[in-house]
């Protein structure tokens, strides 16, 4: 880990505005039939910014980035404590569809995961499962445009999603995510699985998604969310008297702030590399 | 420097491994040419359009053969829609913590082992007689539809299974409802598999005699069959021609056999080629 290249990237960023908070998390925590994963963790994340959740693994960065979608209502056992609300609504109220959220909050996963149908079809899934019959051809166009990938595919939409790079692939999920017209974007490590160049192309792709959508990243590199995020949430792993792991969050400040001036001695250790 | 020894048991355990298969090749092949060179004679037009007769120079096997194609058409009627919603709830939907869910699975395990004589046990007491519907074709039809379910619904969950839980994931996060996500994702991706499993479990009933002798399919049955009516199928009527003394039945036994054979190897060949066609990695 070079922290002069930290630096560089931290020079060029200015510090982000206060803009609206589009989730208000309160006292969150999420277990697994009873064993606390996470817990505790209050913070705000604003508006057309990029959030970036950093920590050693284990400590919950992607149970917690779940929570945003619902996501841990397929885990069989999953239960998640205190409020998220979404400007000001909260997101596990009993009337709330989990599918109106998951329409409003995109998720890109880990290792593309593309549909093994077309290109075309990918990015239509999201449309067609909300019913939104017209205009298909244009809303498939503007979300590869979005995601930078149009040029490369717009003469082979009908050829199968799978014969793409991993890189290509994984465009291609930002994409279909665009598609549903989402305001928040989840991304779970979206580069870990890709190389260098292809990881570079995300990173720029983040950054002019930013000016329309808030984004919110889990990331395992320090680097990267030095270099795309506004703000950075670090979160580490407390452990209980009888050795139960739980994630908890120890510091969340702009990012220019956890990389030069944390306030918590673990954070320091964390991205000076002492630890983890 | 040590020279290398020669392996040994590898190479006696390589030669058992070719023995086994020469051993099931060459009874196949044995089979295959002593039913060719006794039935070719007798694989004539006749054989496809006329009715069984106690002349053999003008018997066919008309009845039977189409009583086999009903048979199988009506099994993957009944069976693919049940098997495959079965397989989609104890996959999808059954929470493997409840008792039942696990009794359902282990009974279906353990029918899938149950000698098909007693299926044909039960089609008689409660097909045949107590639902009254008597010796015809779509008794046995259901009788087959039992004794192939427990195949298919297994083959149907190694296919839905097969789909990889990212994708479900990725069409949850869109929006997607439960139903969405099986029908459109989940379903597609499984077709190979499924359509493999049922078409394997075709054939297998096909070429079963005992269930149906069991429920009475008669074996001289003069006219085309229907639905509602009594009828015979091709593995009955080799069976009966076998036991005829006259050699002229036999070798037109040895002919039903060919045609039985020739079905059951393109129904084969269609689900080799349906898993290639559709064949795909995650």
């Amino acid at each position: 880990m070079s922290m002069v290249k930290i630096a560089e990237d931290l020079a060029r960023k200015p510090t982000p505005p206060k803009s609206d908070v589009v989730f208000d998390v309160q006292d969150v925590g999420v277990s697994y039939d009873g064993a606390l994963a996470i817990r505790d963790v209050t913070m705000e994340i604003y508006g057309k910014q990029i959030t970036a959740i950093i920590g050693p693994s284990g400590c919950g960065k992607s149970t917690f980035i779940r929570c945003f979608n619902r996501m841990n209502d397929l885990i069989p056992g999953a239960k998640v404590h205190g409020k998220i609300l979404y400007h000001g609504e909260d997101l596990y109220d009993p009337d709330v569809d989990s599918v109106e959220v998951r329409k409003r909050i995109g998720m890109v996963f880990q290792k593309p995961n593309p549909f093994p149908k077309s290109i075309y079809d990918n990015v239509a899934f999201g449309p067609r499962v909300l019913g939104w019959k017209e205009n298909v051809d244009e809303r498939v166009e503007r979300a590869l445009r979005q995601a930078a990938l149009w040029d490369e595919v717009k003469d082979r939409l009908k050829k199968n999603a799978l014969g793409l790079s991993g890189g290509q692939q994984q465009r291609l999920c930002i994409a279909r995510a665009l598609a549903t017209e989402p305001e928040v974007i989840l991304m779970d490590e979206p580069a870990s699985a890709l190389d260098p160049i292809a990881t570079t192309r995300i990173e720029d792709l983040m950054h002019d998604l930013k000016r329309e959508y808030t984004i919110l990243i889990v990331t395992h590199n320090m680097q990267q969310a030095a270099r795309v995020a506004d703000r950075t949430a670090f979160f580490s792993v407390d452990l209980g008297p009888e050795g139960q792991r739980t994630g908890i969050l120890v510091e969340y400040d702009d990012t220019t702030k956890i990389f030069t001036q944390p306030s918590d001695k673990r954070t320091e250790d964390y991205v000076t590399g002492r630890f983890g | 420097m040590k020279r290398r020894r020669r392996d040994v048991k590898g190479a006696v355990f390589q030669a058992l491994l070719l023995l086994s298969l020469v051993v099931a090749f060459v009874t196949l092949a044995t089979l295959l040419v002593d039913v060719v060179r006794k039935g070719a004679g007798h694989l004539t037009k006749r054989l496809i359009t006329d009715v069984p007769s106690i002349d053999p120079t003008i018997a066919g096997a008309r009845p039977a053969i189409l009583a086999t194609i009903y048979l199988g058409v009506l099994l993957l009627l009944f069976t693919v829609p049940i098997g495959v919603g079965t397989a989609i709830y104890l996959e999808e939907y059954a929470d493997r913590k409840r008792w039942y869910n696990r009794l359902l699975e282990l009974n279906i395990q353990n029918l899938a082992a149950v000698p098909s004589i007693v299926y044909g046990i039960l089609g008689l007491a409660f097909l045949v007689r107590g639902l009254g519907l008597g010796r015809v074709l779509v008794a046995g039809a259901l009788i087959l539809t039992l004794l192939v379910l427990p195949t298919v619904i297994i083959a149907a969950r190694e296919a839905i299974r097969a789909v990889p839980d990212s994708i479900r994931q990725a069409a949850y996060a869109l929006g997607a409802t439960q139903w969405q996500v099986i029908s459109r994702q989940v379903l597609p991706a499984s077709i190979p598999g499924i359509a493999t499993g049922a078409i394997l479990a075709l054939s297998r009933g096909l070429g079963e005699t005992a269930p149906l002798i069991m429920i009475g399919a008669v074996t001289y049955v003069a006219f085309d069959p229907s639905l509602m009516s009594l009828f015979t199928a091709l593995p009955i009527q080799i069976y009966q021609w076998v036991r005829l003394p006259q050699a002229e039945f036999r070798e037109l036994a040895a002919a039903a056999i060919i045609v039985l054979l020739g079905i059951v190897f393109t129904l084969n060949a269609a689900a080799i080629w349906l898993r290639n066609r559709y064949q795909r990695t995650w």
